[in-house]
Order: structure tokens, then sequence, then C-alpha cells
């Protein structure tokens, strides 16, 4: 018989006003652990998937939302740039490498980047089934998209118009995964990485499509030799394989359409925030793939840049913001500056989680001192039996520091399991990860706070006992 | 019922004042297996009389030795020590723990006196007193007089050389009281204890071998 146990029997005793004061510790526990561990990880991942981008160049708009977009895949892009901006940007000399982004669809929320195979190391990203493409509308998919949509090296499926599940599905033209990435807890998990042609030839087909049934509504049944006189041509031209039907829809359309139309579609599937006109510029092929801009007078969402030295993150940015129709975003920056605005809430959320605490300390002070009045013949009697006055002290601060720890472990639990259970939520596809299996660096701080406000609370009561006078107090009535 | 060994308690030229004098003995002696009744109506001084005992009083001048040792030369953890192995105490008001059942609460005065834990004892006991079958009860499951036999299990669960009762019998009936001086008297007996009865009820006279009366102490 421990006074552990005698303790641990005390606190059985009156279990209302113990579970009561372990739920208020609890939640203020569990609070505070969860800012910590959600802006921690929420922290981690955005500098994680910012990593080696210095600089986004995209259309001028907010360069927030342009960061978002083109870094995190968590919101719209503002809108498109001519594809010649890749080779102008790739050839500065304070541009070390330059990556383009087409982007614009998805497949079951996860969104479908076109871009170039470089695109992948900026997130230490290693193929890990398969391989990359090496035609249009083949695809490379990120381990979490591989993990929930079951599709594996060979598999087919058609991504939708714009970035919700639920937008027009292009069943004409579908990609094939060719390749799946191992797992590197960024946003590259989430994604969809094909060629930047391949985004082409997508919209290209769609637009081609919606004015295929025009024509057939027009020609009554012309549309058929058309076709195939369209694809005869086209195999003339290009030495692809069956994909190379699209490219060829692509190349009709843009015979028999105006310019407009199609820079207006594809301007409507970067969410129509602005219009540019078509860049029939005279650039060959960029460093990296050959998206043939060229031919097509086609545009990308926007440029992920590496400084080519620490110098020009000062001149770049105002070079490009004050000399062009375009802007350029630093994410360091740009999230530093989310950061700041979430943490001035993060800060009153603290402030009231701490609040929390506080009057769970004080309740459990509360609870303890008056279950130490209500104990006090009880505690004199112990001493009679041969306890002594730091046995009486012991006992006291067991009780407080049982209600502590007990409140610290549940509120943790607490955190920890909503955390997780919320990061399955957010991992669906947002490209945030946040587990509830980890445990960020503040947290040692919370429990050592929580054990010392626990102690300090404790000891007061563990004091009076302590200084308990048996006699007086046997003497009482 | 004659005594068999040196004296358990020795007080000698013992005073005690609160604000004037309450206490003076000049000798008091109680060996083991004796069974004494320290009797006096309200307000003489039993209880202080009874504290001075257990060293939760420290007189003004005067020597109290328990088994040889004077504890008022002793500092206040020692007295502890002494009292948790030497003394045994049942209080009027029984102050069982609440929290625990009647054998841990005899598990937690040997514990405190730091005596071996000897569940086998006392259960004993408490098959002696009649309540074994009470053992995992919790006090506030337990009749009056099941409480105090339980309380009187746990006085003398570490082995004490010296029980001291408080009114044990005040409260209860002539029947019950009987019951409850032969229980002390047999458990006395039994572990070679000695018994001092402190109390105002005058029928304890004819259960003790001896009274010590406080009112013509001084």
């Amino acid at each position: 018989m421990s006074l552990f146990r005698l303790a641990l029997a005390n606190l059985r005793a009156s279990p209302l006003s113990s579970a009561v004061n372990i739920l208020l510790l609890a939640l203020g526990t569990a609070s505070i652990a969860i800012l910590l561990l959600a802006s921690a990880q929420l922290s981690n991942t955005l500098t994680k998937n910012a990593a080696g981008i210095d600089l986004v160049i995209g259309a001028k708009g907010s360069p927030l939302q342009l960061v978002l977009s083109g870094v995190y895949h968590a919101d719209v892009p503002p809108g498109n740039i001519p594809a010649s901006e890749v080779e102008r940007w790739q050839e500065h000399p304070s541009v070390g490498n330059a990556i383009p982004l087409s982007l614009g669809d998805s497949f079951r929320g996860y969104r479908i980047v076109g871009t170039v195979t470089e695109f992948a190391a900026l997130y230490d990203g290693e193929v890990q089934e398969g391989s990359y493409w090496d035609h249009p509308f083949e695809a490379v998919i990120g381990s979490r998209v591989a993990q929930t949509s079951a599709l594996s090296v060979g598999d087919t499926f058609a991504g939708v118009h714009g970035l919700a599940e639920n937008g027009d599905t292009h069943d004409d033209s579908t990609y094939t995964v060719v390749g799946t990435f191992a797992p590197t807890d960024s946003v590259l998990d989430s994604l969809i990485v094909t060629s930047t042609e391949s985004v082409w030839l997508m919209h290209a087909s769609h637009v081609h499509d919606e004015h295929e049934h025009d024509a057939h509504e027009e020609a009554h049944g012309n549309e058929a030799g058309e076709e195939e006189h369209a694809h005869d041509e086209h195999e003339e031209e290009h030495d692809h394989d069956a994909h190379d039907h699209n490219e060829h829809e692509q190349d009709a359309h843009e015979e028999e359409h105006d310019h407009d139309e199609h820079e207006h579609d594809h301007d409507a599937h970067a969410h129509e925030e602005q219009e540019h006109a078509p860049d029939a510029n005279d650039h060959d092929e960029h460093k990296h793939e050959a998206p043939n801009h060229e031919e097509h007078g086609d545009e990308i969402t926007l440029l992920l840049v590496q400084l080519s030295s620490p110098l020009a993150a000062l001149t770049l940015p105002r070079e490009i913001n004050a000399e062009t129709g375009l802007q350029a975003a630093s994410p360091a920056f740009e999230i530093t500056r989310l950061l700041q605005i979430v943490g001035i809430g993060l800060n009153w959320l603290n402030a009231f989680a701490v609040v929390l605490v506080v009057s769970a300390a004080l309740s459990i002070f509360a609870a303890l001192y008056a279950s130490l009045s209500a104990r006090r013949h009880d505690l004199a009697v112990l001493r009679c039996l041969g306890a002594t006055r730091g046995e009486l002290f012991y006992l006291l601060f067991i009780e407080g520091m049982l209600l502590t720890i007990a409140g610290i472990i549940f509120g943790l639990l607490l955190a920890h399991g909503g955390i997780e259970l919320l990061g399955q939520w957010l991992g669906d596809g947002q490209g945030i990860v946040i587990s509830g299996w980890t445990w960020a660096s503040g947290e040692f701080a919370l429990v050592g706070g929580l054990l010392l406000t626990g102690s300090v609370t404790a000891m007061i009561p563990a004091w009076q006992a302590y200084s308990t006078d048996v006699a007086r107090t046997l003497s009482a009535p | 019922m004659a005594t068999n060994e040196s004296p358990v308690l020795q007080i000698a030229n013992l005073e005690f004042h609160y604000d004037q004098p309450l206490l003076s003995i000049n000798n008091f002696e109680v060996s083991s297996g004796e069974c004494v009744g320290v009797l006096g109506p309200s307000g003489c001084g039993k209880t202080t009389f009874m504290h001075l005992i257990a060293g939760l009083l420290k007189p003004d001048q005067g020597q109290v030795l328990i088994n040889g040792t004077d504890i008022t030369q002793l500092g206040e953890g020692q007295i502890d020590r002494i009292r948790g192995q030497h003394i045994g105490i049942v209080f009027q008001r029984l102050h069982l723990v609440p929290a625990m059942g009647v054998i841990d609460n005899l598990l937690l005065a040997q514990r405190l006196a730091r005596a071996p834990i000897d569940r086998e004892y006392a259960l004993g006991l408490l098959a002696q007193l009649g309540i074994a079958d009470l053992a995992n009860q919790k006090p506030h499951q337990l009749s009056q007089g099941q409480a105090q036999r339980a309380a009187i299990a746990r006085s003398v669960a570490h082995r004490p050389t010296l029980l001291v009762a408080d009114e044990p019998t005040s409260a209860l009936d002539d029947d019950n009281a009987e019951d409850a001086m032969k229980m002390l008297r047999e458990l006395t007996v039994n572990t070679n204890a000695a018994l001092i009865v402190v109390t105002h009820d005058e029928r304890v006279r004819n259960r003790v071998d001896r009274v010590f009366s406080l009112e013509g102490a001084a």
C-alpha cells in the first residue's frame, strides 16, 4: 500500500471532480498542442514545397494567389502568360533555371500539371515505377494520387476541366499513366505531372470538339469526311503514336477557327481573369522540352524560377514587375506575409488556450484545496499513524500531479488524434501534409510549462497539508 | 492483570500549559499487557494527555519515554517514526480512509508505520474481530459497529507496543461498550501491548486493570 495508491484512491473517490479537472486541463492542453502541431507542420510543408523556388513569374494579379497556385497548388492561378516568356526568362542572366507550368485540369481533385521533367527535381521527386513521358498524354502520378485513386502504370484516365471534381470531363482525350513518383511528403505527391504539350493539346482538342459539334450541327454529316482528311494530313506531318489524333484535332481546329476563339478558350480555362493576345513569336525550343508554342500559339500558366545568384533576388523581381506585363512573386516573402496574417489569429487562439490552461490549473487548485479542507482530519490521522509531514506533502502533491499528468496525456491524445484526422482529411488532394504522428518542438515546452503549472498548483495545498497542526486539528470539533 | 515487562510508557514531571496550566503529572507508567484507564471529566486535558503521549504536542517540561526513548528530546521526524512504530491509536471519530477498503486501511497503517506489509496478519485481525468478510468493503459501506472494529484492527495492524484508545465506548450502549473493551483487551493481550483507555465514561472503570484519574494528577 503506497502513497501513490492512496493518492489514486483519493482521486477515484471523487470521480466527477477529478474528471472535470482532467477534462479542463486536457482541453487547454489540446488547444495549444493543436496550434503548435498545425502551425509547425503547415510552416514545414510550406517551406518544403517552396524549397528551391526563388520566384514565380505569372500573370498580373495577386502575388499570393500566384504563389499559392503555382507552388502549393492550393488556389487558382491569376491567369496565363505567353509561352514565349519561357525562353525569354530562361535566357536571362539572373535566372538559373525556369520551369514552365500549365495548369487548369484535374483528376479526382488532383491537379494535372503540364511541365517538364525537371519539375519533380524541385521536390526531390524520383520516378519509383515506370518512367517519364515520351509522348503527349502520358503522365507520371504522385504517390498519394496512386494510393487513393488506385491508378497504376498502364491505366488510363480522363481529366476534367478546372480544379473541381465536377468539371467537364475530357472524355475524348485520356491520359495514360506511365510512371509513379516515390513519396516526397510534398505537394508532388498529390500531383499528376505530364508534358506541357499534353495540356496544350488537351485544350486544343477540347475547343476543337466544341467547334466540331457546332460544325456538325451546321454541316449535317460532312464532318466525318473532313476529319478523315485532316487525319491524313496529320499523319504526313508527324510520326507520333495514337495520341497524335488529338494533335491533329488541334491542327484542324486552328485551321478552322480564328485564333481569338482559341485564346478565349484558354483564358476561360485559366479562370477567365486575364486576356492575352496570342504571341506568334519566333522562338524555337526552350531548354527542357519542346512545347511547340510557335505552332500552337499557346500559353503557360506560370514559371517557377531558380535564380542564378542571391543578388538576383533583389533585382529580377523589380525588373519583371516594372518592365513587363508579368509579375514576379517570391514564395518566401508571400508565405511569410501569409503566416504573419494567420499568425495574428493564431496568437489570439494561443491566448485563449492559455486562458483555458490557467482556468484548469485554478480548478485543480480549488479542487485540491477543497479536498484538503474536507480531509484535514483524515490527514491528521495519517500523521498519527506514522506519516511524516513530508509524506502528507507528497500525498497532496501526487494527487495534483496525477490530475495534471492525466490532463496533459488526454490533451495530447486529443490534439494528435485530431491533427491526424485533420491531416487525413486535408491530405486527400490538398497537397498539405499534416500528421498526428509527429511531435512539434514546442510541445516539449508546453509539457514542461504544464508540469510546472501543475506543480505550483499542487504545491500550495500540499504545503497546507505539510503544515497541518495535528493536535489542533484532532481537537477541533 | 499483572504487568510482566518493563514499562512501555513512562511519564515523569510532565507539565503542559496553554494560557494557563493544564496538565501536571509527576509520574505515570504503563507496562506491556497492562490496561490502564485514564479518566476525567470533559476539559480536564484527556485529549492533551493523549497527544503528549503520541508526541503530537511537546510538554513544557518533563519526560515522556516510549520503550525507554524520551520523545521530548527528539525531532519531529524521529517522533513520527517512534509514533508509527510503537503507538497505535483508536480515535473517537474512527477516521478510516474513506477511499480505501478495510484491508487497505490496515495495510496503509503498516506502511506508514514502516512495519512489514503483512496482509495475512491484517486479515487475521479482521477475522479475530469478526469482520473478515468485510475486508474489501469501503468504510461508508460499514455499520458504526463494524467501522469501529475496523478502526481497532487498524490501530494494531502494525503491532504497536502501546495502544491508546480515545473514548472508545462513549457513544456505545452497555453491550457494545462491553464488546469494544473486550476486543481491545484481547488484542493487547494477544499482541502483548499496553493499553491506555482515555475516557470520561465511568463504565470503563471496572473493565481496566487500574485507573489513572487526571483531575487528581496535579
